[in-house]
């Protein structure tokens, strides 16, 4: 998808001012169910650490990783499909298509798709893609990205759902417009049913890939991600280098965070192992499995400020907690990953220029580490991301000229007391009658949405100066 | 060997300044992996026989399966015609076409129509066996194989499943060690499943709903006979 990244202050202030999506937001309770799964787990800071530990053994010998799991998944019968950019992982998902003479594609949950846009270039190709997760799947009839990496439609609403099945499902004779969520699933559910059955190849993500038996992951709670899977001729899996982990028992370690930081289920319902095509004796199951590795930026992060963000999982619990996020919702980050996380990965993969004012998308308050299974540091790997944008030239004009002019001050100590004593000391004054102010010239940003309040008695480096002198209390 | 692959491969090197034919770094690697070693395993999942039955009963409850305990595998077929009954489902079933519930005393049960095979859409209910079951979250584990065709855990509106108590362990990790040791490497199956509760989703206005695209129940048939014996299925 074209990146809109550019325009994130705009969207975030229609984003503010849209009240349909602003009810529709307001729902996300995933914090509370986190809070409580964790609570359950006395362990789950310990498993933090070796889970971190894990990926940063892993990335410190990706190479080796990659080549063993290939190995041992060609020993299965799996195919591996290396590919540095989109439109290779695209060529390679196309030419299998193609191979088995497919007319439909199911797919389940893959954000590696969404990256490299693969349903629009297999519609491009003749080929019919159909989304089975239910949130995936309310979005392709709309046409919208998703604006969460596990709730990708939680910016609707119920009455928007009815409203989009209304359309889209009378070609099947669905003419009822649904009151209820589920109605709903049960209408999705049984047109999903028929395209399930009809599929030629199936598409899905993965989680994890594992070195010891060269398996793909995938982790699901409806189920579609299993039938997508199981049904058709083909499964492709669509995966990049550092799902990587070394054994089952590392997999299950990081499994034991996955679901607890992402929904706060103990476990999410479907976990599943894939290992190479059908058996010969299997009654069922795909002819031929491939593995699609992209990577499309992901290496070059290695040994890089941005090495960290390899470590995560994917399960949106910074998403979840950033006060941003909550504010606007996903779209308005204008590309596939939002949130944090997204914040972080979108310029590595689109590049810094295209990713726009992402890196500022920030209040910096730390809540995205705090609760990250993988302890990323993403403040962290912001600011990095501000310092790039500033060395490149990309933050606006005037908002060089005002750091350089504090970088000047900040510099001068007494100076800059004495401009900070006598500003603070004329704004006191000023504001002395109502305590606050309305409006303030260069702060418009600031009012517009609440007062400043008049700053009250001596500025913190009197106050810090006269406890020194005091000695420490 | 691919120009992606190889570029790709290269890449990983220069950044971490390391060589492809470095015998001591793979060797540490290869290492890794044949100890596949236990990390942490949560205290919760430590536990004897009847530790194991009881969480694993509490946690496949909060995750909304239903669980019947049957003294015998010859309890099972009338079980499995309670629950249909139960449920106001037709009186038709499913079944893997595993050995140990093909020979069940169906006959018992004259009304109850009994078919093998994989899925079929118009399947109500389904009968499988569990490799194991897991009771650190109440999980089940199933494998994919001739006799265990993964469709009927997906397909059918009702998912039965046949655990025996000797199936149960603590951690998930004592399940991957019986997978190793029934697949001694080779005869890896194509699929394993973790299964914990029915199916459900939340994606409209993250109200839970049940019955996603999965089955929209999971109703598990726990034999305590044999529990002394090796693991069936």
């Amino acid at each position: 998808m074209q990146p809109t990244s550019n325009a994130f202050k705009e969207n975030a202030h229609l984003a503010l001012n849209d009240a349909t999506l602003q009810r529709a937001i307001s729902k996300l309770g995933f914090q509370a169910a986190r809070a409580a799964a964790i609570a359950r787990l006395p362990e789950f800071d310990k498993l933090r650490e070796q889970a971190r530990a894990i990926k940063d053994h892993v990335l410190a010998n990706l190479d080796l990783y990659l080549e063993r799991y290939e190995a041992e998944a060609q020993k299965r019968g799996t195919e591996v499909h290396w590919c540095r950019t989109p439109q290779e992982a695209r060529d390679a998902v196309l030419a299998i298509c193609r191979r088995l003479g497919a007319k439909t594609v199911t797919k389940g949950k893959t954000m590696i798709g969404e990256e490299i846009a693969i349903n629009d270039y297999l519609e491009e190709n003749g080929i019919v893609p159909v989304e089975t997760d239910l949130g995936e799947y309310i979005i392709q009839l709309r046409h919208e990205p998703p604006s969460h990496i596990i709730a990708p439609a939680i910016h609707l609403t119920k009455d928007q759902v009815s409203d989009t099945f209304l359309t889209s499902h009378r070609q099947y004779g669905k003419t009822r417009r649904l009151e209820e969520a589920a109605e709903m699933l049960a209408e999705a559910r049984e047109i999903l049913r028929a395209k399930f059955i009809a599929a030629d190849v199936g598409i899905t993500g993965a989680n994890f890939l594992i070195a010891e038996t060269g398996s793909s992951v995938i982790v699901t709670n409806e189920g579609n991600g299993d039938l997508t899977q199981t049904l058709p001729k083909a499964h492709i899996v669509l995966a990049t280098p550092e799902k990587l982990v070394p054994t089952l028992e590392d997999a299950t370690t990081i499994l034991r965070l996955l679901a607890r930081s992402a929904t706060g289920q103990e476990m999410s319902v479907y976990t599943t192992f894939s290992t190479g095509p059908r058996r010969t004796a299997d009654r069922d199951g795909p002819g031929e499995y491939h593995v699609v590795i992209l990577d499309n930026g992901r290496t070059a992060l290695i040994g890089s400020e941005f090495q960290d963000i390899l470590r995560c999982i994917k399960c949106g619990a910074c998403i979840n907690h950033c006060p941003v996020y909550n504010a606007i919702g996903g779209h308005a980050y204008g590309w596939v990953y939002p949130g944090p996380m997204g914040s972080v990965l979108t310029p590595a993969i689109i590049g810094i220029e295209a990713a726009g004012h992402l890196p500022n998308a920030s209040t910096f308050c730390g809540r995205c580490e705090s609760v990250c299974p993988m302890k990323i540091p993403l403040p962290k790997m912001l600011r990095h991301w501000r310092e790039k944008e500033f060395e490149k030239g990309l933050t606006p004009q005037r908002f060089r000229l005002g750091l350089k002019l504090w970088a000047w001050l900040a510099r001068r100590p007494r100076l800059y007391r004495l401009a900070t004593r006598l500003g603070m000391g004329m704004l006191g004054l000023a504001g002395r009658s109502k305590g606050r102010f309305r409006t303030l010239p260069l702060a418009r940003g600031w009012t517009e949405g609440r007062d400043l309040p008049s700053p009250e008695g001596p500025t913190f480096h009197s106050l810090w100066a006269a406890q020194q002198g005091r000695g420490r209390p | 060997m691919s120009a992606a692959r190889d570029q790709i491969l290269a890449g990983v090197r220069r950044a971490l300044g390391k060589s492809g034919s470095d015998g001591a770094r793979k060797a540490l690697v290869d290492a890794r992996i044949e100890a596949h070693a236990r990390n942490l395993v949560p205290k919760r999942a430590e536990l004897d026989r009847a530790g194991q039955l009881k969480l694993f009963l509490e946690m496949a409850e909060k995750a909304a399966a239903t669980v019947a305990r049957v003294e015998h595998l010859a309890d099972v077929p009338g079980a499995v015609a309670d629950f249909l009954a139960a449920q106001n489902l037709p009186a038709r079933l499913r079944l893997a076409p595993d050995p140990v519930l093909t020979r069940l005393p169906w006959s018992e049960r004259a009304l109850l129509k009994i078919e093998t095979g994989t899925a079929q859409g118009s399947d109500t209910a389904s009968l499988t066996p569990a490799f194991a079951g897991i009771a650190e979250t109440g999980t089940l584990m199933l494998v994919s194989g001739p006799e265990t065709p993964t469709t009927l855990n997906f397909l059918p509106d009702n998912h039965l499943v046949l655990l025996s108590e000797g199936q149960l362990v603590g951690p998930y990790e004592d399940a991957w060690d019986r997978l190793r040791a029934a697949c001694r490497g080779e005869a890896w199956p194509r699929t394993v499943n973790f299964i914990t509760g029915p199916s459900r989703s939340a994606d409209i206005e993250q109200q839970l709903q049940m019955g996603a695209h999965g089955p929209r129940r999971l109703h598990i048939i726990l034999v305590a006979e044999g529990s002394d014996g090796e693991a069936q299925g």
